[in-house]
């Protein structure tokens, strides 16, 4: 799980953060307005294609991805 | 019910106000500003008019001749009875122009980038955008089905792995505006013709900014980059360098522009330009086609800017199109400076957050090909004075920050 919560850290940090705000794994990402929900596409993209995992849709809400721990839990729960 | 709303937008400083001008667009013109005060002349530099086309006297003339063979308007779109023969014939002399295979007129670009996606993209595709690209770009992804993904302003790093990503998609479209508006940078368009290649992506360039002036030949930023024949869609305005009436269009692909006429909800639905502007349209193509002149002059005055406000100790956005931004990074200050110019006889806007990111506030000048070397001098030369006036001149950025805030 630790290893799985710093890959998504990293991916986060690369892909939406563009000064040296700091981000922990409980950091609201959606609501806090560092992932607009427009992009949130490609973070779950990211997650199928490296956990080899299918997020339906309905699934895949902003709620869902509000931090990293709970993208990690949503993770957990389709990798069976 | 909007008080409250506008009243917020005018405490957070953000309400825009306009400023009218009794005179025809060009490097001279007389302002009325405040509403109610008496008319100033000023020398204006924050317009697209870069190439001076905007009052030109072949270009005025071919828009009365315009009017008087094929009237005044069409009431009618143009698929039902709104299309004449010089529609046609613009269309054909902007494809010749651009080097593409074919071209169809929108009311304004605003138009073209809004119809444009959802015209030829499925909800299979997905659209790869640049961060940064302009407004009506993101408006015409929000209208289309697709899937959205955006890259890091000109990180081509992360467009790759962005196509690597997406992979599996039935059509990647890569989307960047030619020269971004507001920092007068250029799209990398030979690395990311490499890109698209690799991946078997689509291009799409917006050339608003770019048409006309740059590249040798002033046919946009494909030129400048030799990539010519390697972007797939185009679409550029009338609006800006090319006249400055109005206007825009999609260029590119014979497929994807007949997929265009058949599907872009703003050229089904939307009557197109008038046939006076179609005629001015027309002429300017004429005239850029017949030599580089007017490139070449903007080309020069642009240098003769950078140099000077770079010599004078301004810090500038990099770049070499003639979208020159100087920046002062806090809102106050561009806010002031602007208005100090103003009194100085020099018309320029400061711009600052939300059209800029937070401390990034600038005056964004604009060079022109109508601009002689007296008007730049004179306005170099207020510069200084109002550079002086707030101690900025030599300042590098965390100075002006130290000084100013952000
Ligand atoms: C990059 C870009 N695209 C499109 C437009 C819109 O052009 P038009 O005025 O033809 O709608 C603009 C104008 O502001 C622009 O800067």
């Amino acid at each position: 799980m630790e290893e799985m919560l710093e890959n998504v850290k990293e991916y986060v940090i690369d892909e939406y953060v563009e000064d040296d705000t700091e981000i922990t794994y409980d950091t609201p990402l959606i609501t806090g307005g560092i992932v607009d929900s427009f992009s949130m596409v490609s973070l779950k993209r990211f997650l199928e294609n490296k956990y080899e995992i299918s997020i339906p849709d309905d699934k895949a809400t902003p709620e869902a991805f509000d931090s990293i721990n709970k993208i990690c839990a949503l993770v957990k729960e389709y990798m069976g | 019910m909007y008080k409250d709303v506008l009243k917020g937008i005018q405490d957070a400083g953000l309400f825009k106000q306009e400023r009218f001008i009794h005179s025809a667009q060009a490097a001279d013109i007389e302002v009325e500003y405040p509403a109610g005060s008496p008319l100033k002349e000023v020398i204006n530099i924050c317009a697209n008019n870069y190439l001076g086309l905007s009052s030109h006297p072949e270009v005025v003339k071919a828009a009365h001749e315009g009017l008087d063979t094929h009237g005044y308007g069409m009431s009618s779109v143009r698929f039902i009875c709104g299309t004449q023969d010089i529609h046609h014939e613009l269309e054909q002399k902007v494809t010749e122009f651009l080097g593409t295979e074919d071209t169809i007129l929108f009311p304004s670009c605003m138009d073209a980038n809004a119809g444009v996606f959802e015209a030829i993209l499925t909800k299979d595709d997905v659209m790869i955008s640049d961060r940064l690209v302009h407004a009506s770009i993101i408006d015409g992804i929000r209208l289309c089905s697709a899937m959205h993904d955006t890259f890091k302003h000109s990180d081509m790093r992360h467009l790759e792995n962005k196509l690597q990503l997406h992979h599996d998609q039935r059509l990647k479209v890569v989307i960047t505006d030619g020269v971004f508006s507001m920092d007068g940078d250029t799209a990398k368009l030979d690395e990311m013709a490499v890109l698209c290649e690799k991946y078997d992506a689509l291009l799409f360039v917006d050339d608003s900014h770019a048409s006309g002036f740059i590249g040798k030949r002033g046919r946009g930023t494909h030129e400048k980059y030799g990539v010519m024949d390697k972007v797939d869609i185009i679409t550029t305005t009338f609006g800006k360098g090319l006249g400055g009436a109005s206007g825009g269009c999609v260029s590119g692909r014979k497929e994807l522009v007949e997929m265009c006429r058949q599907k872009a909800r703003p050229y089904l639905f939307s009557n197109t330009i008038a046939p006076p502007v179609v005629a001015g349209v027309i002429k300017v193509l004429e005239i850029l086609s017949a030599n580089t002149e007017l490139r070449d002059k903007l080309e020069k005055n642009t240098e003769f800017w950078r140099n000077g406000l770079t010599e004078a100790g301004f810090v500038l956005k990099d770049g070499d199109t003639p979208i020159v931004p100087v920046m002062l990074f806090n809102a106050k200050l561009a806010q002031d400076v602007s208005k100090d110019l103003y009194d100085e006889g020099i018309y320029a806007i400061g711009f600052f957050f939300p059209v800029v990111p937070q401390g990034q506030a600038r005056i964004r000048t604009q060079i022109s090909a109508g601009h002689e070397i007296h008007h730049l001098e004179k306005a170099l030369s207020a510069f200084i004075k109002v550079g002086k006036k707030y101690n900025i001149l030599g300042k590098t950025k965390q100075e002006i920050i130290e000084m100013y805030g952000m």
